[in-house]
């Protein structure tokens, strides 16, 4: 079993760099797929697989006691793949068959395809009742294994994780985080005005969990809610991660008139100018 | 009921009872077997289970969609949960977290419909799965078993159990007829020959396995020798049983308590079509929603009888 050495913080800014550089190179080179929608969620994964908090082993990817951690807004698997091949479960270079036939690396997470990704994901609402279910076993057996839980707040929508969420009190799973990468937008604009289900805290709290609310943005904050929940023993805790969509090249993206740009690849020029702009 | 009397048969316990009881016999033999209810195991019996297995038996609420992904995520974990819930809940409300968590992934997860067809009787057709089959085979890779009675249920939870991969069981809430001995052995994937008969073949499952063995004596009075196949699995289809059926009796009725489509007698003939061409007759519910009343009323009134069967076998003898 590997345990991953924490980074320093100046190590993990550097590397959500990274992460980005990958997300803008895959995605264009694929010609599709979600760059935003991932962009938003790079400091949380960034802090998650390389801060210490999830204790995993690329040379045994269904160790029984690795953190789990489960990204139920799938489209944004880009941000995901591009942490697992820096934590060396896939090389590098095969980002970039990103959505290409015969590439393991499919749009959205296959749990057949790449035995590290914990459940197959991409019809919303759903991942979270995954993540009960793999903290009810690990709780069964006596595991230390904490599961991490990332959703989208258009998919709280999704009436099912409200179900997920009174399940997981019921059983007062401490070992499990439902993160909230709370960007504002969703396919057809912004959240708020889709549904009104933005005030998260107050809702999620309403259910019996710990709940904070933070910049998901700033990883010194990331850190800090991600600490304060390992720490929390008698139920499942959740952090609503307010980011912005696109963080970290909304430079580029402003110009273009659409701040929500979801579900679009950068083109080859924008790509180049996201690249310079997350240069070292 | 009278189903089963013609053929001599005596009245048993219903397949959800003798699920249940198999359930927890078999709890100690496979430790890492988990329930997982929507606030009906009382209904579906996975209540003995939990009852046996306190830590074990999980109750998510009436919330079956988030059943279905918690039954995922242990799964994934490295348990054998059996997720239920009435058939019509399970496999309709559910079907796209069955799709998604359970069928595309592959994982270990056992559905268990209970419930499910007309017999249910005085609830209606809002609780009356009848197009379960259809949703559940139309899944790659999700084994579909349909147990007659109560002994053959007992011997294919075990099967279910040690299966690799998704199986979903459909269980009716009557008590059916013993048609199965207490050592009957039957393996999921295997249709399992009753009876035979030159003239033609019955091929049927769940409740109407009795009833194409009342119609099979009733034929014999007419000069008709049928034989009788109990298709107790559905998906994975037994190819091989089918096409020696029609190869040594020539004919087939297939009687199914479910739509027209996509159930028992369209698996059946898309294996003939292929295989076998052959005169095929089919007794299901109709193209139709059911009603309330009382499950042999409602057999009855829907087409689900002997006389039914031997109508459709005197007919496919005549093609």
């Amino acid at each position: 079993m590997a345990i991953f050495k924490p980074l320093s913080l100046d190590e993990m800014k550097a590397k959500t760099k990274v992460l980005r550089r990958h997300i803008v190179r895959m995605t264009t080179e694929a010609g599709s797929g979600h760059p935003s929608s991932s962009m938003s969620a790079v400091e949380m994964v960034t802090a998650l697989f390389f801060g210490g908090f999830m204790q995993h082993d690329p040379a045994q990817p269904r160790w029984n006691n690795r953190d789990r951690f489960i990204l139920s807004k799938g489209h944004a698997v880009p941000v995901l793949y591009a942490a697992l091949a820096e934590c060396g479960y896939f090389p590098v270079e095969e980002l970039m068959t990103l959505r290409k036939l015969g590439s393991r690396l499919e749009g959205h997470p296959n749990m057949k395809r790449l035995d590290c990704i914990e459940a197959s994901t991409g019809s919303l609402g759903q991942g979270l009742s995954v993540g009960v279910g793999h903290a009810l076993a690990c709780h069964m057996d006596g595991l230390s294994a904490h599961t991490y839980v990332m959703l989208g707040d258009g998919e709280m929508g999704e009436g099912q994780v409200w179900e997920a969420l009174a399940s997981a009190e019921k059983y007062k799973l401490a070992n499990l985080t439902a993160i909230v990468d709370q960007n504002g937008y969703q396919q057809t604009g912004a959240t708020k005005d889709v549904l009104k289900l933005t005030e998260f805290q107050p809702k999620i709290e309403a259910f019996g969990w710990h709940v904070q609310t933070i910049n998901g943005n700033d990883i010194e904050q990331v850190i800090a809610a991600l600490t304060i929940a390992r720490s929390i023993k008698d139920r499942p805790t959740a952090i609503v991660s307010q980011t912005q969509k696109g963080f970290g090249i909304l430079p580029i993206l402003a110009p273009t008139g659409d701040l929500n740009y979801h579900g679009k690849p950068l083109s080859k020029e924008l790509a180049e100018k996201a690249l310079a702009l997350l240069a070292d | 009921m009278t189903i089963g009397q013609a053929a001599g048969l005596k009245l048993g316990k219903a397949v959800r009872d003798a699920f249940g009881t198999a359930l927890k016999e078999l709890g100690n033999e496979f430790p890492t077997v988990v329930t997982v209810d929507g606030d009906v195991g009382n209904s579906t019996r996975t209540e003995v289970f939990a009852k046996a297995f306190p830590e074990r038996g999980f109750n998510v609420g009436i919330a079956e969609s988030n059943m279905v992904g918690v039954a995922a995520g242990l799964a994934a974990a490295g348990k054998i949960p059996v997720v239920s819930s009435f058939a019509a809940f399970l496999t309709c409300n559910a079907y796209d977290q069955i799709r998604m968590c359970v069928a595309y992934p592959h994982l270990n997860v056992k559905m268990v419909g209970s419930h499910a067809g007309i017999s249910i009787g005085e609830d209606g057709a809002s609780q009356m799965a009848i197009e379960d089959i259809a949703l559940m085979s139309a899944l790659p890779g999700v084994a579909v078993v349909v147990p007659a009675d109560a002994p053959s249920t007992k011997h294919l939870v075990k099967g279910m159990l040690e299966h690799k991969g998704p199986v979903y069981m459909r269980c009716g809430r009557i008590d059916v007829p013993e048609i199965y001995g207490p050592d009957s052995v039957l393996t999921i994937g295997k249709a399992n020959q009753l009876r035979d008969g030159k003239n033609l073949t019955i091929i049927a499952n769940g409740l109407m396995v009795g009833i194409a063995l009342d119609a099979a004596v009733a034929l014999e009075a007419k000069g008709i020798t049928a034989r009788v196949l109990d298709l107790h699995t559905v998906s994975p289809i037994d190819q091989e049983a089918i096409v020696k059926a029609v190869k040594e009796t020539g004919r087939l009725v297939v009687a199914e308590e479910h739509l027209p489509h996509g159930g028992v007698g369209s698996a059946v003939a898309s294996v003939t079509a292929q295989l076998a061409p052959c005169p095929i007759e089919f007794v299901n519910i109709g193209n139709t929603y059911a009603e309330s009343g009382d499950p042999e009323g409602l057999l009855k009134k829907y087409g689900l009888t002997a006389e039914a069967i031997v109508a459709a076998a005197e007919k496919v003898c005549s093609r």
